[in-house]
């Protein structure tokens, strides 16, 4: 039995985008800005009402979130910089939840931006984390694409999964994201282009692979009450589980934090799998999505490829998967690509999406993964959404 | 199975020469205790002295126990490579002109998982052997090679880029007046170097071993004199860009004190063939060598000094003999930080006493000069920096490497 | 006698009545010098250094800096070089007077039989053989050994066998003879050392060295040129650094020859 602090009366509204670009010669703090603001503005508040902020970018350096406070104009009661990468949309949340839940903010802007230069991501690459400069960028200099393909290449001759079935993942993003206003991907992908194009650190193939560029995502946490009498449509937070560096001894990761926590994620939502009415994992690389299927309880270890194949992954579909064609087809914008999953699921369930619904979408799950330092994900996260319907 | 690799054309001398470019050579503190390793060919990782944990990637604390106790200790090196892939393309400008480059994840049998190069023998799901080596950035990283050898193992082109093979390299001896220098024309002309020039200064004097030396295979004499910088440019000035590999064979061995050894001339032989002759090599040879680093399989790859072990601590029967090594061992590491941007390794092979006639009253064990020479050539083949060759130089090691001062005191009593 | 016209002198000199014959041979770092054992003190050879060649070492200006030792290429030989003559008044360099840098010359030609022998040593009988053709040595006169070794380079100049060097040089008794019967002024050769290739094995051990400087008289080594000089009329200037306490050093050797009187 968990003993941890259900999420009563704890909501996510004003879900946020602002539209990517390839390049941009914008700083982060320009992106940042631009969502904070659109969150204000989209929520009926002033400046001073944001009493709680939540940073997560890879290029607002020099600055951290305490800059931002000085630069945007904040005096928040709450400040944290979440530096998570692909979980850090879940793990915002999370903090975010707990702080408005005991009282310490009231208006909490979750916000993740980065900006994209033509160096930023070789810059980035090197000086990653101590362990990428000692230990991966020396060895081929691949980025997490030659990272990724060990650990897809592992999975695949230990599970059977094959590149087709990565490729109906992909093709089944990119077709919900060609609604999707925001995507940079706008051409429809088949299986044959899938499987022909260029191979860029075997078994990752071209659309294995994110487009880095710049971009926004932002959500406000708030209480439930204080959300309806702003007039605003919003979510409410069921669940969420968090875990980093889990099961170190793997030789190489074929498993996420999840598998240790999935459990009490479901209990203290009270509900199933069953229940789930769409999936938005995170999507760095398709083989983790199939991890994620299997890890966040929606088939066994191991089941990831038939899963898939006996599946369609449409917003229509029987596994409505990353319903607004997730960082694959929309770009990935730094550290606002863990924010994309959490932002669609917000939006489907309010009845909102901006693409393609999710015919009577009532509870999302949203996972988080990210931050290779070495040679696996080190931090996951999950979290159980319901709307209106629920 | 290895290509073998083929004797390089002649240069096209239209040809934009391809410039040395570097990997990243950043690494923490804690990193570098892989480069120590790397330099004399040895495979260590941290191993915590309080619950034995193999660790890597390096690190300041045990991930099983939190202990700060860390040392690097020899460790078996026999994995099984678990995955591999083929980078195809990098942002690193390295690299990205050296594409494809396999990499894998290689199980060590003694716990970590080690992303390594991939010789490329080495299929997946195989036995392999790990080693450290040094790349282009002077830092170490790991190579995963098949369990046994294969055929043409040493022409694979990522383990070339980590070695300086003088196979089809041309080769300088700066001279082969002496035993030492003879031996290593034999030895390397034996390791396949397409050219062996062989410096001999003072063409009116006679040396023993010289019809033998000129009649070995590939051997050119040269005229060079090291105490001459005229001599040393002129020499550069012609072969320089011919010369992939210099071995500095100067010699210059007396006995004698600071106090005992009256005057200062025969110091100044010293100096001037040992130390000045080192930096007259570096002033004609460096430049050329440095920028040669990437050009093509006989590109410029190493400048190796013999330096006397009393280098590192001094032997008062050979004491000023023993001051004028330490000048060239520190130079020789100045020179390693300037070669390193063209991709050129120094080299150094440490020995004690020589099979050779100033010696003479030097009880043994001694190294005989074809023993040296071979020590040089397989640390050429091997891409090593630091090489101790006989049993005098790897007591001397040890020694060093427990208490200094100690070994001052035993050598000077 | 009337007093010298040195004008005149300068005039011939400028009008080529009185040639110039440089007997030196050009200061390189190639030039071999004499090896000693290798437990003794060695010679040091010449070396040069550049110090500047218009360039960010010195903009406008080229020179070098220069080493070598008292005795290489071309060389005086005072007479505190040698052990017997280590007391004598006026035996250094900065010492001699200068008037001795001046002397005329008697060139004895053992050219044929160099050739044939490595090791030929000029003996009395040669000196007498000479002076029946061409006088006898006046007092004071430098008597140069021609035996065109200077034409030879590198291995065959110096001549190094297991042994030692092998080239030619006066024997102990011809020194003797015109130390005291002729007043030599010095001896000129154009090998290295003013005494044979073997000389070590003579009795006494290099005697040009050993009775010429015991008697206060020079050296002169590593001459060329000598082939050009007639028997006789030559006048040799040869003055040495003035290198304090030195033992010898490079120096330029002229001769002054009569206009015809110089060979072809």
């Amino acid at each position: 039995m968990s003993t941890r602090q259900p999420y009563d009366g704890i909501v996510i509204a004003a879900p946020v985008t602002i539209p990517y670009r390839r390049y941009s010669t914008n700083t982060a703090h320009w992106w940042v800005g631009r969502a904070v603001r659109e969150v204000v503005q989209r929520a009926g508040l002033r400046s001073a009402d944001v009493d709680g902020l939540s940073l997560s970018s890879f290029t607002v350096g020099p600055d951290t979130a305490i800059g931002l406070t000085q630069h945007l104009g904040l005096s928040p009661r709450w400040l944290d910089h979440v530096p998570l990468g692909g979980a850090s949309g879940v793990v915002a949340l999370r903090r975010a939840a707990r702080a408005v839940q005991c009282g310490d903010a009231e208006f909490v802007v979750c916000v993740a931006g980065d900006t994209n230069q033509v160096d930023s991501f070789r810059r980035m690459l090197s000086t990653f984390s101590r362990f990428a400069q000692d230990a991966v960028y020396p060895y081929g200099s691949g980025g997490p694409n030659a990272s990724f393909a060990l650990i897809a290449r592992n999975y695949m001759k230990r599970y059977g999964a094959t590149r087709e079935d990565f490729g109906k993942i992909c093709v089944a993003q990119r077709a919900n994201a060609l609604s999707f206003p925001h995507a940079l991907m706008k051409k429809p992908l088949t299986i044959e282009e899938y499987m022909s194009a260029r191979a860029i650190s075997d078994p990752i193939h071209l659309f294995d692979c994110v487009m880095p560029c710049a971009g926004a995502e932002a959500f406000l946490v708030c209480r439930e009450d204080v959300a309806k009498g702003q007039g605003l449509p919003a979510a409410r937070l069921l669940a969420t589980i968090e875990r980093h560096n889990a099961f170190p001894d793997d030789p190489i990761q074929y498993r996420g934090g999840w598998a240790m926590d999935v459990p009490e994620l479901y209990a203290m939502a009270g509900v199933t799998t069953d229940d789930v009415d769409f999936v938005q994992t995170y999507d760095d690389y398709p083989v983790i999505c199939m991890m994620q299927m299997e890890d966040l309880g929606f088939c066994a270890k191991g089941e990831g490829p038939d899963f898939v194949r006996s599946h369609t992954l449409t917003a229509d579909g029987s596994f409505p998967h990353n319903t607004s064609g997730g960082q694959l087809s929309v770009g990935q914008a730094g550290a606002a690509g863990g924010f994309l999953g959490m932002v669609e699921a917000v939006r489907q369930v309010t009845g909102t999406a901006l693409g393609a619904a999710v015919p009577d979408a009532a509870i999302g799950l949203v996972s988080g993964f990210g931050m290779v330092t070495y040679d696996r994900g080190l931090a996951s996260g999950a979290a159980l959404l319901a709307g209106g319907r629920a | 199975m290895t290509k073998p690799l083929q004797r390089p054309k002649r240069k096209d001398p239209l040809k934009k020469t391809r410039v040395p470019l570097l990997p990243q050579g950043v690494r923490s503190r804690t990193a570098l205790g892989l480069t120590s390793a790397a330099a004399e060919g040895r495979f260590q990782l941290q191993v915590c002295s309080d619950c034995g944990t193999v660790v890597y990637p390096p690190r300041a604390a045990c991930p099983r126990c939190l202990s700060a106790r860390l040392p690097f200790k020899d460790v078996a090196n026999g994995g099984t490579l678990l995955a591999e892939t083929t980078i195809r393309t990098s942002t690193d400008v390295y690299f990205r002109e050296r594409m494809p480059w396999r990499i894998g994840t290689v199980a060590l049998d003694a716990g970590p998982s080690i992303v390594a190069h991939l010789h490329g023998d080495l299929r997946e799901g195989e036995r392999a052997r790990l080693q450290l080596k040094i790349d282009k950035s002077g830092q170490a990283i790991a190579m995963a090679l098949p369990q046994s050898d294969t055929p043409n193992m040493a022409d694979d082109p990522q383990w070339r880029e980590l070695t300086c093979d003088p196979k089809f390299r041309r080769v300088l001896i700066t001279d082969g007046r002496t035993a030492v220098g003879q031996a290593l024309a034999e030895a390397v002309s034996e390791a396949g170097a397409s050219v062996v020039l062989v410096g001999v200064a003072d063409p009116w004097k006679p040396f023993p071993g010289e019809e033998r030396l000129r009649k070995i295979e590939r051997v050119e004499i040269v005229a060079l004199d090291l105490t001459d910088t005229i001599s040393v440019n002129e020499c550069a000035g012609e072969f320089a860009a011919r010369v992939d590999i210099l071995i500095n064979t100067a010699e210059y061995v007396r006995t004698g004190g600071i106090i005992d050894r009256k005057g200062l001339t025969v110091a100044r032989e010293e100096l001037e063939m040992r130390y000045f002759g080192l930096t007259r090599l570096a002033q004609a040879f460096g430049p050329v060598l440095r920028a040669r680093g990437a050009d093509g399989v006989n590109s410029a790859a190493a400048f190796v000094n013999l330096l006397s072990v009393y280098a590192l601590v001094n032997w008062p029967a050979y004491g000023a003999f023993s001051a004028t090594e330490a000048a060239c061992l520190s130079a020789a590491q100045s020179l390693r930080a300037e070669l390193r941007q063209g991709g050129v390794k120094v080299v150094n092979a440490f020995f004690g006493p020589l099979e050779t006639e100033w010696y003479q009253a030097v009880p043994p064990p001694k190294v005989a000069p074809a023993a040296l020479a071979r020590a040089v050539v397989r640390a050429l083949q091997q891409g090593l920096e630091d090489v101790f060759v006989g049993d005098i130089a790897e007591d001397i090691r040890a020694r060093l490497a427990v208490d200094p001062k100690a070994l001052e005191r035993e050598l000077g009593s | 006698m009337a007093a010298p016209d040195l004008l005149a002198f300068a005039g011939a000199v400028a009008a080529g009545d009185i040639e110039v014959v440089d007997l030196t041979h050009t200061l390189t770092p190639e030039f071999p010098t004499i090896v000693m054992p290798p437990e003794l003190g060695q010679c040091a050879p010449f070396r040069m250094e550049e110090v500047s060649r218009y360039d960010e070492r010195g903009s406008a200006w080229y020179w070098n800096n220069i080493s070598m030792g008292e005795h290489t290429g071309t060389h005086f030989d005072a007479p505190v070089h040698w052990i017997s003559g280590k007391d004598l008044a006026n035996n250094s360099v900065d010492t001699i007077p200068a008037a001795n840098f001046i002397a005329p010359a008697a060139v004895i030609d053992i050219s044929t039989q160099s050739a044939a022998n490595a090791d030929y040593e000029l003996t009395v009988a040669d000196v007498t053989a000479w002076e029946a053709q061409h006088g006898r040595i006046p007092p004071r006169s430098w008597v140069l050994l021609r035996t065109d070794w200077s034409k030879k380079s590198g291995r065959d100049y110096v001549n190094m066998r297991e042994d030692g060097q092998h080239t030619p040089g006066p024997c102990p008794e011809v020194v003797r003879f015109l130390v005291e019967e002729r007043d030599l002024h010095g001896l000129g050769t154009e090998t290295i050392g003013t005494d044979a290739g073997q000389a070590f094995h003579f009795n006494p051990p290099y005697p040009a060295h050993y009775y010429m400087h015991g008697k206060g008289r020079y050296g002169l080594q590593c001459l060329t040129n000598l082939d050009l000089l007639p028997p006789t009329g030559s006048v040799i200037v040869a003055a040495p650094l003035k290198i304090r306490r030195g033992s010898g050093s490079p120096l330029r050797v002229l001769a002054l020859v009569p206009r015809g009187e110089r060979r072809a």
